[in-house]
């Protein structure tokens, strides 16, 4: 049972990093309509330079981490700026093409800066467990789970109250009319690929604190879409729940596939496997509105 | 009397080929109602979007003319810059932000607009569309059409324009609302000195509200002239406000009639 709890929490907090993640896929879909298959290698941008910054530039971890941050709002906008505005008009195909190529230039980019191996942060926080309920939780892992929340409920407030967030959402529905209010729509799509690249970059930190990084990190956005495609692709409560139940399920599933099957490597294939469970019953995810374009 | 929108031989073409606008010439005198009138298709929505720079994501472009508030040229312009200078367009088929709440889209109006004035724009709406206070926390896209109206000219009022650009705000209201919608543009423009270049195909109650009129026909302005003329004009009655020429029921029969009917719808 001490086993199965230690994986939910394990799944918890893998999942809290997934909804980081999909939420800016989510964030990009909505404004855009890309659908954008270089967020993985987007977390991987962020983790790789605050990995940089800490170990070999030795600054301390806070200034890192909000230097990278700084960065992934500059990523943010370069890649708007020089791969997706140009495309503005062209058909969705194309611009998926871009984005699959922005995600093997980025992967490619990291390789050759710092190599394939595995990359580890110094430790940040002390290694001692606190206990919550009797159950030995390492404090890394607590505070991944509540900085994901923490930005989480962020940009639920930023979308829900900030002029920005409503004009981004208002965009979101229909670009013309946003234009006739007044709203840039240029500067939203900037923006959305802005907040994208942050959330990415605080997941890849996060991550890169609890496993280490190594250059295949960009396959985390393979676990995305099931996670994004569970909450209906336009909606961030699903991006958030969707990135949970992923995280939460591979963990069990592969728990229990070792002890009752003997099965290893089931985490890989869990998620894809419930995903299309619950599309056989729900077909536009949990959350999704339904007049929404299939991947 | 000056002329806020001089709009001066524009020519609009969609996609390269095709040619909408095609020399098109009118005037909007600052503080008063302008009606421009014309059959489906003459292209009245397309000067609107012309004028408003919404040309751009519909794969328009203006391919000679000018369109001049107060005196300088803003085609070309992107449509955020013009609402900047004060235009604003309700475009046809009130375009609603549907999953946004009444207050948030009127948020929405407000964009370009200082925080300082948004309460204060907002009592505004609300004391002209009671029942959109009323309804302010709900879903807009389960309003009903004629509330969705009301918030549609609400943004408007909302971004406190110079030149407001109404396309079609009679499309698909019940006649009373269309009397309430028309008696408060009307206020708007009385109250605030707003100038309002008016879309309709409901020629008799724009001619009503309007003091000039424009008719357009295949993309060009083919009669102009003060509101009560237009309305006492044969042609403009028979075609546009649906009575004969001597006040008779109209008659399909009389080929020449035809003719001109042609003419006119286009
Ligand atoms: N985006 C577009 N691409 C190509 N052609 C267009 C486009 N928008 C309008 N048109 C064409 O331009 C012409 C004028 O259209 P417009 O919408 O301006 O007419 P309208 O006078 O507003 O008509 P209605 O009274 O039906 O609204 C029509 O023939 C229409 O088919
Ligand atoms: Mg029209």
């Amino acid at each position: 049972m001490h086993y199965y709890l230690q994986l939910l929490i394990n799944g918890l907090v893998v999942g809290g990093i997934y909804s980081l993640v999909a939420l800016g896929f989510v964030v990009i879909y909505k404004a855009t309509q890309v659908v954008n298959f270089a967020q993985g290698e987007l977390v991987m941008a962020g983790a790789y330079v605050c990995f940089s910054l800490t170990v070999q530039f030795h600054v301390p971890f806070l200034w890192a981490f909000l230097m990278t941050l700084g960065f992934s709002v500059l990523l943010g906008l370069a890649v708007e700026r020089l791969a997706l505005r140009p495309l503005i008009g062209e058909s969705t195909i194309s611009v998926i093409m871009v984005t699959i190529g922005l995600s093997s230039v980025l992967k490619s980019l990291v390789q050759l800066v710092w190599g394939t191996q595995i990359k580890v942060f110094p430790q940040v926080l002390p290694a001692e467990p606190l206990f919550l309920a009797g159950v030995p939780i390492a404090p890394v892992y607590l505070a991944a789970f509540v900085l994901s929340a923490l930005l989480f409920a962020v940009f639920s407030l930023f979308f829900k109250y900030s002029r920005l967030g409503v004009a981004m959402r208002a965009t979101a529905f229909d670009q013309q009319a946003a234009q006739s209010m007044g709203i840039g729509i240029k500067n939203i799509f900037a923006l959305s690929w802005c907040i994208a690249c942050v959330v990415s970059g605080v997941g890849g930190v996060i991550l890169g604190n609890i496993n280490g990084i190594n250059s295949q990190l960009g396959y985390l956005g393979l676990k995305v879409f099931p996670a994004v495609i569970l909450g209906g692709l336009d909606s961030l409560a699903g991006a958030a729940l969707g990135g949970l139940i992923v995280g939460v399920l591979e963990n069990l599933c592969d728990g229990l596939a070792k002890d009752f099957l003997g099965l290893s490597g089931f985490k890989e294939v869990a998620a894809f496997v419930v995903l299309v469970l619950i599309l056989m019953i729900k077909p536009y995810g949990l959350f999704g509105s339904r007049e929404i374009e299939r991947v | 009397m000056s002329d806020l929108l001089r709009i001066e031989n524009l020519e609009v073409v969609y996609n390269d080929v095709v040619l909408v606008l095609k020399g098109l010439s009118l005037a909007a005198e600052a503080g008063k109602i302008t009606a421009l009138l014309g059959a489906n298709g003459a292209g009245k929505s397309t000067t609107l979007k012309a004028i408003s720079g919404l040309l751009e994501g519909e794969d328009g472009a203006i391919t000679d003319g000018a369109v001049l508030l107060d005196g300088q040229a803003v085609h070309g312009r992107p449509p955020e810059e013009i609402v900047r200078r004060g235009v604003f367009q309700v475009m046809e088929g009130r375009r609603i932000f549907q999953d946004l709440n009444v207050e948030e889209n009127l948020r929405c109006g407000a964009f370009t607009r200082p925080r300082g004035e948004f309460r204060e724009s907002l009592d505004k709406v609300y004391g002209y569309f009671p029942r959109l206070k009323e309804r302010r926390r709900q879903i807009a896209g389960y309003m009903s059409g004629g509330e969705q109206q009301m918030l549609a000219i609400g943004r408007a009022i909302m971004a406190r324009p110079r030149l407001l650009l109404l396309d079609e705000p009679s499309l698909g209201l019940a006649p009373l609302l269309v009397e309430e919608i028309f008696e408060i543009i009307q206020r708007f423009n009385q109250a605030e000195g707003v100038t309002v270049l008016l879309v309709e195909q409901n020629a008799r109650v724009a001619l009503s509200v309007a003091s000039r009129g424009y008719i357009m026909e295949g993309g060009r302005i083919v009669m102009d002239g003060a509101a009560e003329e237009l309305l006492g004009n044969p042609d403009v009655q028979e075609f546009y406000l649906g009575m004969g020429a001597s006040g008779q029921r109209k008659s399909y029969r009389n080929i020449k009639h035809y003719r001109r009917r042609k003419r006119w719808l286009g």
